[in-house]
């Protein structure tokens, strides 16, 4: 590419729009489908019940410690297809991109999907290139949407926790967004945390194979965090969820930048971790299979299903008392009060 | 209200006349103004709260506590001498 | 820091069973600092607690108790487009009359946030063709950082930063409470982080004059519990005395530069506590010698603003007279997701932790998870 910005032109159909697709997208995603380059990807049969998921990403700062907006886009909707229990297969990726952006930022973003999706033996097979106005997008926004086949009967969902399960969460809570924080420059403070950005499906590969039905549901804690993930399991399957603040596995430096802003763990984003809800008989051997990878190596089991109160998530703290948490409110805020 | 963290100093400097250090809270560091802890020196606690310095913790207090409550635990219990 | 010592379960459980042991009739304690109702929510202590300790939440919620009409005019600040509205994250979900700063930063107003006031002028360096507004808010504890920005504005010759103060200070707002004829308090416990920069020489007078015990505690578990006890024994043996329980961090004479920060920049008047009404002596208003300095001088006094919904007893529970759960809108009208008065909005507001309490499960002293067995 010889520009040095995205252009309107880049998105307006012609020769440049060929041009960024064939030098960038086509070269670095590479595969039969995306190369044939027509309106749709035509796909071999899966073999199997379809798992279809969507998701954009509009992440700010673009870039920050351990990926870019790229990973996200690509592990996100690969991990959402994780969650329903089916191997991800194909992904496509839509960019809506703001003039000025510079097109090395473009590639090194694209580079990144395409390394995620090779990684996670996920094709990108078919993709959309839209360019805006100065203003009128925040740099660049993703959305990737996913199709993967399920193999194993019936497929994880809310609707099978039941009371007795045991929740298992694969790792620690918080990396991703305190190292996305830490680039608010308004903040100030530095960190040598990593984003936890990762695709989960070997994760949840091992975990069906050694728990099969038992895995009743799972879901990863992105945006709200772990409370979020939980009211939403309460909610859905009409259970009360009971969590142990002790058995949490949180980073001290997490911690610490929590205390600095006023924030709590269950809050915060995550970008690697998957939360599971696993019949009581089964949670041994769902901890095992989690901790024999090595996303899962802090696995631990953090809490209970009981009938009790519909929806009501409480959490026992380190004292032996009880906490109710509830969804968080909207944007995660620093306070000094 | 009033949400302060203990942070050590690892290091001061001046900006403009204006005393500061920078402060590792345990893996996360930021730059907090020591204004109002004259005598702070590297290597000292403070309890910081919207990025001033508060106080220097006392770190003997802290001592003080973990010493007596050690003997109240092994010990006898938590009485009108409670620490 | 290792903080361990100061949440260690051993040394809870000790302080809990001796309270329990020494607890011997009902007694009312205020928590006085939001900041104390957060740490003992967040800790589930009150259930650890003897029943017959009734913790009351006190109004010790800066932003609870900022007055409606403060809030209206940074928001018609931050409407300005010559204005940076730099605020706290604590205040951008609150309401004023009718909106939120939330609202304005979506309906085109550049409002940021910040941690300290330093950065809030760094702003007014970084932004020389704009005005930048710090709307400080909060208690002793934060008015120096304020006080200390004001001045490096003063001394640097910034004429693009303002302040439109919010301060008020805790002591005179307990003072107010005790002098009620009303008041059920008969034992308090004082903010830790206030009474580092003020000390607990304030307090002094008001235990001896209304026989109260008043101690002050950190946020930590053991920091609570040591305070909580001290108050139960105190009242015990009908004793009234200012203590600390914060030994690490505050001097009973309150930290001298801190004071200076704040007494060189601000002098107090009466002012409006949100829902409460007129506390005097209780507000910090910038002194004439830094009028440059001060956003309601700058920019004019804020337009007229209609008053608040009737329904909304705030005020009433902020001074421990009535609970949330006697408000007729609590719960209906009037949820964390749909806030009419600031205590439900602010996490450590008395109605949005009595949200929470009310929807605990009964028997919530019962088995923890996995006791049954497994995993």
């Amino acid at each position: 590419m010889n520009n040095e910005r995205i252009q309107l032109g880049h998105g307006s159909g012609g020769r440049m729009m060929n041009e960024l697709i064939h030098d960038l997208f086509r070269r670095r995603f590479s595969n039969p489908q995306l190369n044939a380059l027509d309106d749709g990807a035509i796909l071999p049969e899966p073999g199997g019940r379809l798992a279809f998921a969507t998701d954009s990403f509009v992440v700010d700062p673009l870039f920050f410690p351990g990926g870019n907006i790229g990973d996200l886009a690509v592990n996100g909707t690969i991990n959402d297809l994780c969650m329903c229990g089916s191997r991800p297969l194909w992904l496509s990726a839509g960019f809506i991109i703001e003039e000025g952006l510079a097109c090395s930022d473009l590639e090194i973003i694209v580079g990144a999907m395409a390394a995620a999706a090779a990684a996670a033996q996920v094709r990108i097979v078919t993709g959309d290139t839209k360019v805006v106005e100065r203003g009128k997008a925040d740099r660049l926004f993703i959305n990737t949407s996913g199709i993967g086949v399920i193999s194993h009967n019936p497929a994880p969902g809310s609707c099978r926790i039941e009371p007795g399960d045991r929740l298992i969460l694969s790792g620690t809570l918080g990396d991703h967004g305190i190292a996305v924080l830490s680039q608010r420059s308004h903040l100030g403070f530095s960190t040598p945390l990593q984003s936890d950005t990762a695709p989960l499906h070997e994760l949840t590969a091992r975990l069906l194979e050694a728990c099969g039905g038992g895995v009743h549901a799972m879901r990863d804690p992105t945006r709200g965090g772990l409370a979020a993930l939980c009211n939403e399991f309460a909610r859905s399957a009409g259970v009360e969820i009971r969590l142990d603040e002790t058995a949490l596995p949180v980073r001290p430096e997490v911690a610490a930048a929590c205390e600095l802003l006023g924030l709590d763990p269950l809050y915060i984003a995550n970008e690697g971790k998957l939360v599971a809800a696993v019949a009581a008989d089964a949670a041994e051997r769902a901890l095992e299979a989690l901790k024999s990878h090595p996303l899962g190596r802090e696995a631990a089991v953090i809490g209970e299903v009981r009938k009790g109160e519909a929806g009501l998530v409480a959490m026992r703290t380190i004292l032996g008392g009880w906490r109710v948490v509830d969804l968080p409110a909207g944007e995660l805020l620093p306070r000094i009060c | 209200m009033c949400i302060a963290a203990p942070g050590r100093v690892i290091r001061l400097f001046q900006r403009e006349g204006l005393e500061m250090g920078e402060v590792d809270f345990g893996g996360i560091a930021r730059e907090v103004c020591l204004a109002h802890v004259p005598g702070v020196r590297a290597g000292d606690h403070v309890m910081v709260h919207a990025g001033f310095a508060l106080e220097i913790i006392d770190e003997s207090e802290v001592a003080r506590f973990q010493q007596l409550w050690r003997e109240v635990l092994t010990g006898g219990r938590a009485g009108e001498e409670s620490p | 820091m290792n903080l361990a010592p100061f949440r260690d379960p051993a040394i809870a459980a000790r302080l809990i069973e001796e309270t329990h042991r020494v607890q011997s009739r009902p007694w009312v304690i205020m928590e006085t600092c939001g900041g104390q109702t957060h740490a003992i929510l967040r800790l589930g202590l009150d259930q650890l607690l003897p029943r017959g300790l009734e913790l009351v939440h006190g109004p010790g919620c800066p932003v609870c108790v900022t007055p409606a009409p403060l809030i209206d005019h940074a928001i018609a600040l931050a409407a300005r487009p010559e204005v940076i509205l730099a605020t706290f994250g604590d205040m951008m979900r609150v309401p004023g009359t009718a909106s939120t700063l939330f609202a304005a930063r979506a309906a085109g107003g550049d409002v940021r946030m910040v941690y300290s006031a330093l950065d809030a002028l760094e702003l007014a360096h970084t932004n020389p063709d704009r005005e930048v507004v710090f709307f400080a808010i909060g208690f002793e504890t934060t008015a120096p950082g304020s006080a200390q920005a004001v001045m490096r504005a003063r001394s640097q010759g910034v004429a693009n930063f303002s302040l439109l103060s919010a301060h008020v200070l805790v002591p005179a707002a307990i003072r107010y409470l005790l002098e009620d004829p009303g008041n059920r308090v008969q034992g308090y416990l004082a903010a830790g982080h206030a009474c580092a920069v003020l000390g607990g020489q304030p307090y002094e007078e008001l235990a001896a004059r209304f026989h109260v015990p008043i101690v002050i505690t950190g946020f930590e578990a053991i920091d609570l519990l040591r305070g909580i006890l001290r108050v139960v024994q105190m009242l015990e043996a009908g004793e009234a005395r200012v203590e600390n329980a914060y030994e690490r961090v505050v001097h009973h004479e309150g930290n001298l530069q801190a004071q200076d920060a704040i007494w060189n920049v601000f002098m107090s008047r009466g002012r409006e506590w949100r829902g409460i009404g007129l506390i005097p002596a209780s507000g910090l208003t910038l002194k004439p010698e830094y009028s440059a300095w001060n956003a309601q001088l700058k920019f004019g006094p804020p337009a007229e603003t209609s008053t608040e919904p009737g329904i909304c007893i705030s005020g009433l529970v902020l001074q421990g007279l009535k609970k949330p759960p006697e408000c007729p809108a609590f719960g209906r009208e009037c949820t964390p997701g749909h806030p009419l008065g600031a205590p439900m909005v602010s996490a450590e507001g008395a109605c949005a932790a009595y949200f929470s309490y009310q929807r605990m499960p009964e028997g919530r002293d019962d088995k923890s998870p996995g006791s049954e067995g497994a995993a």
